[in-house]
């Protein structure tokens, strides 16, 4: 029998998001997929899982530690050799509380786990690569867009779970307030970023969004703009941000502070606007354009407009 | 009450950052701060004693050195430091640390701890979670802001597009985000007093930890090799003299990215 790779899936308006299907393709490489997901599977099955093992959402008395009872539950039954979920807040510290439980090890924001389990993670911004290996259960958070997600059909057996019976002293919701989601993609899985930085100035995000819908891409600022209080904090791009790995991220008026190419530096395709030829940034763009955001920006929008009508 | 918050020292993110020829961090190379996340909890640390009374103290793990940045909460205004340090500890991973982290909390008893997000070096940001669980302690992460009532700590972290507000009993763990407050700078009298203040050094000895559990050998994980990325390919850098806008989105169209 081959090898049980446990992965914990997001469904979102009744399908796998991207970044889930992404695991199942990488777990497929390391045994046979066996599911978790809150409320329903969807898809999973079309990407491998052999598996879907599903726990209603209101048998979880709290989002995270409940989850890792569960999570336990399924490893000592199906003892997998690696456990992976998506690099995001509430998966790591799901994540480091599993790995205590298991008497397992953690690697997190990994870009990919190559045969023998070695899990791939770039650390210092994406300057240095480890190879890192993990004595017992290996629990691995993976980077959204770090693999290209194939489609293939497993058994997909469905199972239904129960809360494990717990005495742990509980964290209670008191209180969820859900403003307007956005229309943009999520900015850590997103396949374009756009982001801006001081250069574009204070009412300069307008353009920044008219970009990023041209694109199809998220929203992204650097410190400097979220600081002065141009953009809520939850779009910063960087160390003290979020970590963004897309197809493309393009840059507008940001200089390229070693905090911020931290958050972006292993983008597939860099695109840098600015008008200082000496800012850093440029050493990392792929295309850069020495200009004034302001008119660039505008321009590139009417361009990409005209070629699409 | 006694409120007890971690502070790792770490590498100065603002300069060169190497790895030794073991794969572990080289200390040596680089400028020693503070973690910058972990003020904001010295912050929070401090703002919770002005409200309730009480007692604050700093906690740290490494190398000698690593009490700088115990003296940098002190000067802040945290009451007194502990360094857990020991030859034994080097290498540790996650693991390993919060294994030492929590047995010094025990030893503490503190009815709160608060710690930043995560590190800028190691960014894994597991820690915090891997010692609520040893600790079997609730967890509320990513507070914006934190209220004590009673035996009650009442959170409110952002979500995506709202909050959410969140309650545990003490003892509790909190992280707290950098939007929680904006960190103090130690004042002159804040400095001075801070070197009177005591910080005790714990060695492993002291928490009874078993040497096996923890240092390179006691760690899950282990750094197999190290590469550092190869330098990025120049790309193209021209002027805006006027195509720099279509040769921009063909560029973008020849590597169909619209």
């Amino acid at each position: 029998m081959m090898n049980a790779v446990v992965v914990l899936v997001d469904v979102v308006d009744g399908a796998l998001t991207k970044p889930s299907k992404e695991l199942l393709t990488l777990a497929r490489r390391h045994g046979s997929p066996v599911v978790v997901a809150v409320d329903t599977a969807a898809d999973a099955a079309d990407f491998g899982a052999d598996v879907c093992a599903v726990i209603p959402a209101v048998a979880l008395a709290e989002p995270v530690a409940s989850m890792v009872d569960v999570l336990a539950a399924v490893c000592a039954e199906h003892s997998p050799a690696l456990v992976l979920m998506t690099s995001t807040i509430e998966c790591k510290e799901i994540a480091g509380r599993l790995a205590v439980r298991l008497g397992g090890g953690v690697v997190t924001d990994a870009v990919d786990v190559k045969e023998g389990l070695v899990v791939v993670q770039p650390v210092f911004g994406g300057a240095i690569t480890l190879d890192a290996t993990v004595r017992g259960t290996a629990v691995v958070t993976m980077r959204p867009g770090s693999v290209e997600p194939e489609a293939s059909a497993g058994a997909g057996t469905p199972v239904v779970l129960t809360a494990p019976a717990t005495t742990r002293r509980t964290v209670k919701v008191l209180e969820r307030v859900a403003g307007a989601r956005s229309s943009r993609p999520d900015l850590a899985a997103a396949d374009v970023v756009v982001s801006g930085g001081r250069g574009v100035g204070e009412n300069g995000f307008t353009m920044v969004e008219q970009l990023a819908d041209a694109l199809g891409g998220a929203v992204g600022a650097s410190r400097a703009a979220t600081d002065a209080g141009w953009i809520d904090h939850k779009f910063q791009v960087g160390q003290t941000g979020t970590t963004v790995s897309p197809q493309l991220y393009v840059a507008l008026g940001i200089s390229g502070a070693i905090q911020h190419r931290a958050g972006m530096q292993t983008a597939k395709t860099v695109v840098v606007v600015n008008k200082d030829r000496t800012a850093p940034l440029f050493d990392l763009a792929d295309f850069g354009i020495v200009g004034d955001v302001a008119s660039l920006v505008p321009a590139i929008v009417a361009e990409i407009a005209a070629r699409r009508a | 009450m006694k409120i007890l918050v971690c502070v790792k020292q770490v590498p100065d993110s603002w300069s060169e950052r190497q790895l030794t020829a073991e794969h572990t961090l080289d200390r040596g190379a680089a400028d020693r701060v503070i973690n910058d996340l972990d003020t904001y909890a010295v912050e929070a640390a401090l703002q919770l004693q002005e409200t309730h009374g009480g007692q604050t103290i700093a906690l740290s793990m490494g190398p000698e050195l690593a009490e700088d940045a115990i003296r940098k909460a002190l000067q802040m205004g945290i009451d007194e430091g502990v360094l857990v340090t020991d030859a034994a500890l080097a290498g540790s991973d996650a693991i390993a640390t919060s294994l030492a982290l929590t047995k010094a909390i025990e030893k503490v008893a503190p009815d709160l701890v608060i710690m930043g997000v995560e590190s800028t070096d190691a960014k894994m940001s597991v820690v915090p979670a891997m010692v609520a669980e040893r600790l079997g302690w609730p967890m509320l992460t990513l507070a914006t802001s934190v209220v004590i009532e009673g035996v009650n700590a009442t959170i409110t972290r952002q979500t995506a597009a709202g909050h959410d507000v969140v309650t545990a009993d003490l003892p509790a763990v909190v992280s707290v985000v950098e939007k929680f407050n904006e960190p103090r700078y130690p004042s002159f009298k804040g400095i001075t007093s801070a070197k009177k203040k005591t910080v005790d050094h714990w060695g492993i000895a002291d928490l009874g930890i078993d040497a096996a559990t923890v240092g390179t050998g006691g760690s899950a994980t282990t750094v197999a090799a190290a590469v550092a990325r190869p330098a990025r390919s120049a790309g193209v850098i021209i002027e805006d003299d006027g195509t720099a806008v279509a040769a921009l989105v063909d560029f973008l169209a020849q590597r169909r990215l619209i």
